[in-house]
């Protein structure tokens, strides 16, 4: 090839400009490997200019060949005519092509057929000799004369499949800036010998193709929704949290509700909405005395609460099943520390998993993660509880939040906490929060001045919002679009145009982490 | 939430003024959001999302009396139950057969209604309401209303055996036996949700009047004899209860609402419960009661500083008329029968919180210190997620409910030997149970993702969960790390691999006396001779070899593949 490119510019040195394809002719090369020798010596810089130009010309078919080589159909029609004639049929057989050639030799008026003649029609010849004028034309063409040949003829010709026009692709060159004769092949890239040696300094280097992609880096990959659950972590540490230990997905219905004052006979104690568990169906091992004052103020009120006024039936309280919130590790939490000597404040937080018996759809799943925070001080107030959000969430990237009044079981006051959004302009619900009830406090044993706020939300919903996902079985689950989470970005929560602008649904009832029924 | 649907043009018609928009603004502060709703047809429609515990705003006769007292348009009204003027109690009988399966009734009359047809289907869907909410799907309470000029007390309650009840039902045209009507209703869209409360007893609650006429029979349908028209000018309600509180607030709830209507408004004829011990109650009870706050207190908890007057108006608004006494210092309120919700102190700051607008309270930090600290599990799980992501492979997130076959037959185990924790309620196959491990998960995963190309290198570290008589609920969590490789061979050495490699990073060497080792051991979900336990401190935690094709086939796949599956609980 080099060889080739070479003598391509030996060729060019004394011209000005040069066709490849009279290069092909002049080489007598395949002009595609004349073009091959011309892109190599492209890629070279300017060595040469190339100028793609293309030209119009009439070519000869296979059967256009065939006919100047044999003369037309209708000539071998008509010398196969003895001067008696031949029947139609016995023509018909004896000639190739006889069809078209018949047709055409009797439009040319060269043959008449008689067509009541005995022993069927009967053709003869109507001139004594013929000039075979489409094997004539068709000459001219191939030499090129074309100029004695109408259009109307190669017209005709064209459509009796005996010419075609064809479209020739050449290049037109012409020397470069940096013309030379001599080629030097590029190197592809630097290698330890030319560093060695140095020769790195002298040799031309083949230029890189900056727009196609780098090769794919092996690599292992986190899942989406724990890099934001990781982020969230990070939130509460900042923010003086320490982590609860959640690893508890069994729990009984006495710490999951009871405990939380949430009465027994509650919608959310339904079949329909939590998962009970068979086996082990009850738990046998509950604190007692503790039971006993949950008992007294769900039936009977006390800690200045009327109570529900209810028969409560341990059994009840014993039923094991799939927590519905960690809300129930909280419980178990704050017991712990109503029991230790002396009060001191504290700061909790967890993100695990908790459980629905709900119907699934492109939103909710039977199990998800929530993220809970809890404080527990002396004296907190109401105020306080939305200067914590408001901090929260500002750590998130979302800065104007508002509240609105609620109902939850075991919180009062309760405060669903709604986001502006931007794109929407709209506030969206983003969680829930409020204060524990004291019915809920005090049986523990926790001082009467102490007061525990808590919110909740769901980790789902913002990692779909924030990724963009809409099927949240392509997020979680063995169903799992495993290509999303090679292509995932890191989790950057307060990024412009991450999750403030993001909450464009209306909130599921995920979001209801702390509440939900 | 419960949502409660309000035509427009009625709230402003009730409400005596056009709805401009800070009346918009009031149902929102007042009870949550007031969203227009879609506008189907030429009315408007307002649905009004109203907390679950507030049943006094159920209905548009309700909600516009908390919008007009909020807006100090009239006082709170007080409630009041009055005897007859004819002197008799309406008297109804409870007999002993109800213990077993409706054991309370309590009864009230509304005298001198007078029904529009809106009022009369706002009473129509109130009571719908409290059925669906407060009387949990008419398993706690039952509501009958009835004319009562067509019928005579006193009235009967008894249980009797299905086939000895027999009368035509509300909008029938024929008698029916019970047994009959506990089929017919079996195909009826909103009956057949309450057969279950009664339909295997042996005995159906029913109240008769004096003259063997059939009122109802709750929960399930009333009888048509007795039913409520535009034209009923008295109005005898009973409520047939399991739980009596409730039963007693739901009668409280209708009468207070709807005695609006009543010629004495706000006044309720009361009727006399003949309990089957002999002893008596009257109803409705009515019960107005009385609290007395710390104004301290109250801005103590909220975060505000108002004074006790002030305190006291935004209760008033409320609906929870209220006073200050002793200088200033206390607040007395007066707790209606319509705020049955109120059953502490704090019930009653967050309505002076919501009075004042959440939005309006002062964000504050509360000053303590505390140290922060990780749950040491969750650390350690993070730090070896990273450092397994490092080395190439990909982290699945799966569910920790699967069914029986994926822990079982799929990898070749027998369920009965699994410490599994079974869900008694799934609603589906994959909920069955509890996983005991994570290689299923990650199998699914790899089944779902066929299209990815090889090798496929998973990784989980998630809790499986294990039945553990240690525990109180009988159950502990155990975090384990999963990997598995798939591919055109089993890469047996990739994961051995990534074994040493993760003890490395636990600082742990190879050893048998003070390290890890692993030994041959035969386990069904392997291919035999490919198996081996991870033992560590002379303790097995667990297992990694090449799976056995059969496992590979039952989740769906083809290739060949090696696991590891170890419980982390040891590391720390």
């Amino acid at each position: 090839m080099a060889d080739l490119a070479e003598t391509i510019l030996c060729n060019l040195a004394s011209a000005d400009a040069i066709d490849s394809l009279d290069l092909a002719k002049q080489l007598n090369e395949e002009h595609q490997k004349i073009v091959g020798a011309i892109k190599s010596l492209q890629s070279l810089g300017e060595v040469i200019q190339c100028e793609q130009v293309a030209s119009k010309r009439w070519e000869l078919t296979d059967e256009g060949r065939q006919v100047l080589k044999n003369g037309s159909h209708e000539a071998h029609v008509f010398n196969a005519i003895p001067t008696e004639g031949i029947t139609q049929a016995e023509l018909m057989k004896i000639v190739p092509n006889a069809k078209v050639g018949f047709s055409k030799a009797m439009s040319a008026g060269w043959i008449q057929i008689d067509k009541k003649a005995a022993g069927g029609p009967k053709v003869t010849r109507k001139v004594d000799s013929i000039e075979d004028k489409v094997k004539l034309l068709l000459g001219q063409i191939q030499d090129l004369s074309v100029n004695d040949v109408t259009e109307k003829d190669k017209l005709e010709f064209k459509k009796r499949k005996m010419l075609q026009e064809v479209i020739l692709k050449s290049y037109l060159l012409k020397k470069g800036a940096e013309f030379s004769t001599s080629v030097e092949k590029p190197e592809t890239d630097l290698t330890p010998e030319m560093i060695t040696s140095g020769s790195w300094c002298t040799k031309k280097f083949k230029p890189y193709n900056f727009d196609a992609l780098g090769v794919t880096p092996p690599s292992g990959h986190l899942h989406p929704l724990l890099k934001v659950r990781t982020q969230f972590r990070n939130i509460f540490l900042e923010m003086g949290f320490t982590e609860m230990p959640t690893n508890n997905y069994v729990e009984s219905s006495f710490w999951n509700f009871d405990a939380l004052f949430q009465p027994q006979q509650h919608p959310a104690r339904d079949a329909h909405d939590t998962f009970f568990v068979s086996d082990p169906a009850l738990t046998e091992n509950l604190p007692m005395d503790y039971l006993e004052r949950v008992k007294k103020v769900h039936s009977e009120g006390g800690y200045g609460s009327q109570g529900y006024k209810y028969d409560w039936k341990i059994e009840e309280a014993k039923k094991n099943l799939l927590r519905t919130h960690t809300t129930a590790v909280s419980a178990r939490m704050l017991y712990k520390l109503a029991q230790e000597k002396e009060f001191r404040p504290v700061r909790l937080f967890s993100i695990d998993r908790v459980y629905r018996n709900e119907s699934l759809d492109a939103t909710h799943l039977a199990e998800f993660h929530q993220i809970e925070g809890v404080v527990a001080d002396y004296n907190l107030t109401l105020g306080d509880l939305m200067g914590i959000l408001g901090e929260f969430f500002k750590k998130l990237g979302i800065k104007k939040i508002r509240f609105k009044p609620a109902y939850n079981p075991y919180t009062e006051p309760s405060m669903e906490i709604f986001s502006y959004h931007d794109g929407l302009k709209k506030w969206v619900e983003i969680g829930n929060s409020g204060i524990f009830r004291p019915e809920m406090l005090l049986p523990m044993g926790l001082p009467e001045d102490v007061v525990v706020i808590a919110w909740g939300l769901s980790l789902e919903r913002p990692t779909m919002i924030m990724y963009g996902i809409d099927n949240i079985r392509e997020l979680v689950g063995h169903k799992v679009n495993l290509q999303m989470v090679q292509d995932n970005p890191i989790c950057r929560l307060t990024r412009p145009a991450t999750l403030e602008s993001c909450y464009v649904e209306e909130p599921s009832s995920h979001w209801h982490g702390h509440i939900a029924h | 939430m419960p949502i409660v649907s309000i035509y427009r043009d009625h709230l402003v018609e009730a409400l005596g003024q056009s709805l401009i928009t800070s009346e918009k603004d009031m149902i929102m502060r007042e009870t949550g959001s007031g969203e227009r709703a879609k506008e189907a047809s030429e009315a408007v429609i307002y649905k009004v999302e109203v907390p679950a515990n507030r049943y006094d705003l159920l209905c548009l006769e309700g909600l516009v009396r908390g919008l007009q007292v909020f807006k100090e348009q009239i006082p709170s009204p007080r409630y009041k139950r009055v005897p007859p003027a004819s002197g008799e109690m309406q008297k109804l009988y409870i007999k002993p057969s109800t213990q077993e399966v409706r054991p309370h009734c309590v009864a009230a009359v509304l005298r001198n209604i007078t029904f529009t047809s809106e009022s009369y289907n706002s009473f129509i869907d109130l009571q719908d309401k409290l059925h669906q909410n407060l009387c949990r799907k008419r398993a706690l309470v039952a509501i009958g209303t009835h004319d009562l000029d067509t019928i005579k007390g006193p009235f009967i309650y008894e249980a009797k055996p299905p086939a000895d009840i027999k009368f035509r039902p509300l909008n029938q045209t024929k008698e029916y036996n019970a047994v009959e009507l506990m089929d017919l209703y079996s195909v009826d869209s909103h009956l057949r949700h309450y057969l279950p409360i009664i339909r295997d007893k042996p005995v159906y609650p029913v109240i008769y009047d004096s003259c063997g006429v059939l009122l109802s029979m709750p929960p399930i349908i009333n009888g048509d004899h007795s039913k409520i028209t535009l034209d009923t000018r008295n109005v005898f309600i009973e409520c047939t209860a399991t739980d009596l509180t409730k039963a007693k607030i739901v009668l409280d709830v209708l009468v207070t609402m709807f005695s609006q209507y009543c010629a004495e408004p706000f006044t309720v004829e009361q009727a006399e419960v003949i309990q089957c011990d002999g002893s008596s109650a009257i109803y409705p009870e009515l019960k107005h009661w009385e609290a007395v706050l710390k104004v301290d207190e109250v801005n103590k908890k909220v975060g505000i500083r108002e004074s006790g007057e002030t305190i006291a108006t935004l209760l008033t608004k409320m609906c929870l008329k209220s006073e200050v006494i002793e200088d200033g210092s206390k607040v007395k309120i007066d707790i209606p029968p319509t705020r049955a919700d109120v059953i502490h102190a704090c019930d009653i700051i967050e309505d002076v919180a919501i009075a004042y607008g959440y939005n309006n309270i002062k964000k504050t930090i509360p000053n303590s210190g505390t140290i922060a600290a990780e749950f040491s599990l969750n650390k350690l799980t993070d730090l070896l997620r990273q450092e397994v992501a490092m080395v190439g492979f990909t982290e699945a997130l799966t569910f920790s409910l699967c069914s029986q076959d994926d822990i079982s037959v799929k990898l070749r185990k027998d369920i009965k030997s699994a410490p599994a924790v079974h869900i008694s309620n799934p609603k589906t196959l994959e909920f069955q149970v509890a996983r005991t491990t994570l290689l299923a998960g990650i199998m699914k995963t790899i089944a779902s993702n066929k299209n990815m190309p090889l090798p496929m290198k998973l990784f989980e570290i998630s809790d499986v969960i294990l039945k553990d008589n240690n525990y109180d609920v009988g159950v502990r969590n155990e975090r384990r790390l999963c990997a598995v490789h798939y591919n055109k061979n089993p890469g047996f050495e990739v994961i051995h691999g990534l074994l040493d490699r993760i003890m490395q990073l636990l600082a742990v060497p190879f050893s048998r006396e003070c390290g890890y080792h692993i030994r041959s051991c035969e386990d069904a979900t392997y291919f035999p001779g490919r198996c081996a336990e991870i033992v560590y401190k002379g303790e097995v935690i667990g297992r990694l070899g090449v799976l056995h094709p059969d496992v590979i086939v039952k989740f769906d796949l083809s290739l060949p593949c090696a696991a590891l599956e170890i419980n982390i609980h040891p590391f720390l």
